[in-house]
């Protein structure tokens, strides 16, 4: 049977990685830079699951990575909400443009 | 043997005991009664003391995955120490503030996750603890709850650091990827200057640099530090630096020491757009919170100047360097920080003539501008030319010359606060405060240490003597 190489799998892990980052730099609302964020640590976990199976198949090591970047991003986005949440209690908008006091 | 666990483990039990006491001292309770804030001070000192018994134990627990020793110990203990003087500091705030004990979670949280990350003998325990670092700080930024410029900090916060994490991780998922391992001591046999390797270490590196708010990637840390409560700044400025500034050095100096050649010109180039950056902004700055990040970028280019000499000197010189920073920094963010809390005075122009009312206050903030600046009685003189002496044993002594030669600019910026205080005449100044015990005992520790960390000459042979050779 033909196994999808592991170069493709890369490719999509980059891809991924550099949509996030173009999301984050481009867009404005602070929940799709959220989502943006979210899409580069999906990439980074593709990559340890890739690596793991088609590398290092005896260990673990890459899986429980995964695994913990999951948690960790859902503490993060729990406390990032928390501070849009206050951002708009503040400033009535959760577009980063609006939130503007502080310059040089 | 489970004693050993806990005296190994001793520092981060005691953290995890305050966690507690913090969460069922909270229950029930709207606001924290008035005792609260004493008894964490002396919590805070009880934790610094019981760091510094058994100083010199070392071992791996956990299979590896933790590791300490005198240096690690040592790092602790200076980040412990920082930690009960910000906290004695923050009394004049929290007294207050309805959330007291909910400050004190957030901080102790992230120290935890400082720890972890110092003892780390694997790249997860290092990643965890590096989040559980930053997460709470991002919160606890946010904690002047009405205040427009706090909520705007605390989000260029979070996602900053996101962004960082993610950087760094790619940079993990890379290392896994060529080495097959995520231990901290077996990566390093398994490198080789390979393009693809040095991508890698550029991502981690990155990631860092944010952390520690090196040149291309300072932009955020001037806002959180002007958004931020005084106290929270503190400790972003000497805690949470100082702790990514020990691991950074953990990792050039093992994990990446095959690539020693390119990590030493990355840090050359970084450094001097650091200092270089750090003082023209910190020229044209009228807030005083905003002076002491832009002073604190041009500190972490000194030390990444002291890094680049990869040494057993060099290693020695950023942590005693560091010890030094936060007496100095904490001295100043101390004043900075009851001056602000009791007048709501932030600006430079509203330092005019603090000395006719303050004095004692004015002198602090003197001395600590001067051991900023590294003028020699302090003890900032001897950190700044121990980095300096680091940096130049690999010979570029241009490098060293451009360096040195912004310590002179930089006196210009430093000198104009001396300036307000002492020599505008004209002006009335901020009517006489009265300092409270615990902030008061805070600014008295931070002075001694400004003189004497430098005069005793034993500290440096100390850290010298327990640091790595290379």
């Amino acid at each position: 049977m033909n196994t999808v190489p592991l170069s493709h799998i890369l490719f999509l892990s980059t891809a991924l990685f550099f949509i996030g980052m173009y999301g984050l730099f481009t867009r404005r609302n602070m929940i799709t830079m959220l989502m943006a964020i979210e899409l580069m640590l999906n990439s980074v976990n593709i990559n340890f699951v890739a690596f793991n199976k088609y590398l290092y198949p005896g260990k673990l090591d890459g899986l429980f990575f995964a695994l913990f970047i999951i948690t960790i991003a859902a503490a993060e986005a729990a406390v990032a909400i928390a501070i849009i949440i206050n951002l708009y209690r503040t400033h009535r908008s959760i577009d980063v443009d609006d939130a503007t006091d502080m310059k040089y | 043997m489970l004693t050993d666990t806990f005296l190994l483990f001793r520092q981060e039990i005691m953290l995890a005991l305050l966690l507690f006491f913090l969460v069922l001292y909270k229950l029930g309770r709207a606001r924290p009664a008035a005792h609260l804030l004493p008894i964490m001070n002396w919590l805070l000192l009880l934790n610094l003391v019981v760091g510094l018994l058994f100083y010199d134990w070392q071992g791996v627990l956990f299979n590896g995955m933790y590791r300490t020793g005198e240096l690690i110990v040592l790092e602790k203990n200076i980040l412990n120490l920082a930690v009960w003087l910000i906290s004695m500091q923050a009394y004049g705030w929290l007294r207050q503030h309805r959330h007291a004990a909910e400050v004190y979670l957030l901080l102790l949280t992230s120290l935890l996750g400082m720890f972890l990350m110092l003892s780390s003998g694997h790249m997860l325990i290092l990643y965890v603890g590096l989040e559980m670092a930053t997460i709470p700080l991002a919160a606890a930024v946010n904690f002047a709850l009405s205040s427009k410029r706090s909520s705007e900090a605390a989000m260029k916060m979070i996602v900053s650091s996101a962004f960082a994490s993610a950087l760094l991780l790619l940079g993990i998922s890379f290392l896994y990827g060529i080495t097959g391992s995520l231990w901290l001591a077996e990566i390093p046999g398994m490198l080789h200057a390979t393009p693809v390797v040095l991508f890698t270490f550029l991502l981690v590196f990155s990631g860092f640099a944010f952390k520690v708010s090196a040149v291309p990637f300072h932009l955020w840390t001037a806002d959180v530090y002007e958004g931020a409560p005084v106290a929270v700044t503190a400790y972003l400025s000497v805690v949470s630096k100082a702790a990514m500034v020990f691991v950074l050095v953990t990792l050039l100096y093992s994990v990446f020491a095959p690539l020693e050649k390119t990590s030493h010109a990355v840090l050359v180039v970084l450094s001097l757009l650091t200092i270089i950056t750090g003082n023209l902004f910190a020229l044209r700055q009228q807030n005083i919170k905003r002076f002491l990040a832009f002073s604190s970028i041009a500190q972490i280019g000194f030390i990444l100047v002291g890094i680049s000499g990869y040494s057993q000197t060099a290693n020695a010189s950023v942590i005693f360097f560091l010890l030094v920073y936060v007496f100095s920094n904490l001295a100043a963010f101390g004043v900075v920080g009851w001056i602000s809390t009791q007048t709501g005075k932030e600006t430079i122009a509203d330092y005019a003539n603090l000395y006719r009312h303050n004095k004692t206050l004015s002198w602090i903030l003197a001395i600590a501008v001067f051991s900023l600046a590294g003028v020699p009685p302090t003890a900032g003189f001897f950190g700044k030319f121990f980095l300096l002496t680091a940096g130049a044993s690999k010979g570029d002594y241009l490098f060293i010359s451009v360096a040195a030669l912004n310590m002179v600019v930089s006196f210009y910026y430093y000198l104009r606060i001396i300036k307000a205080i002492f020599m505008e005449p004209g002006e009335t100044g901020i009517a006489a405060l009265s300092l409270p015990f615990w902030p008061q005992l805070s600014l008295w520790i931070c002075t001694g240490g400004m003189l004497a960390s430098g005069l005793l000459g034993v500290i440096y042979q100390y850290i010298y003597s327990i640091s790595p050779s290379h």
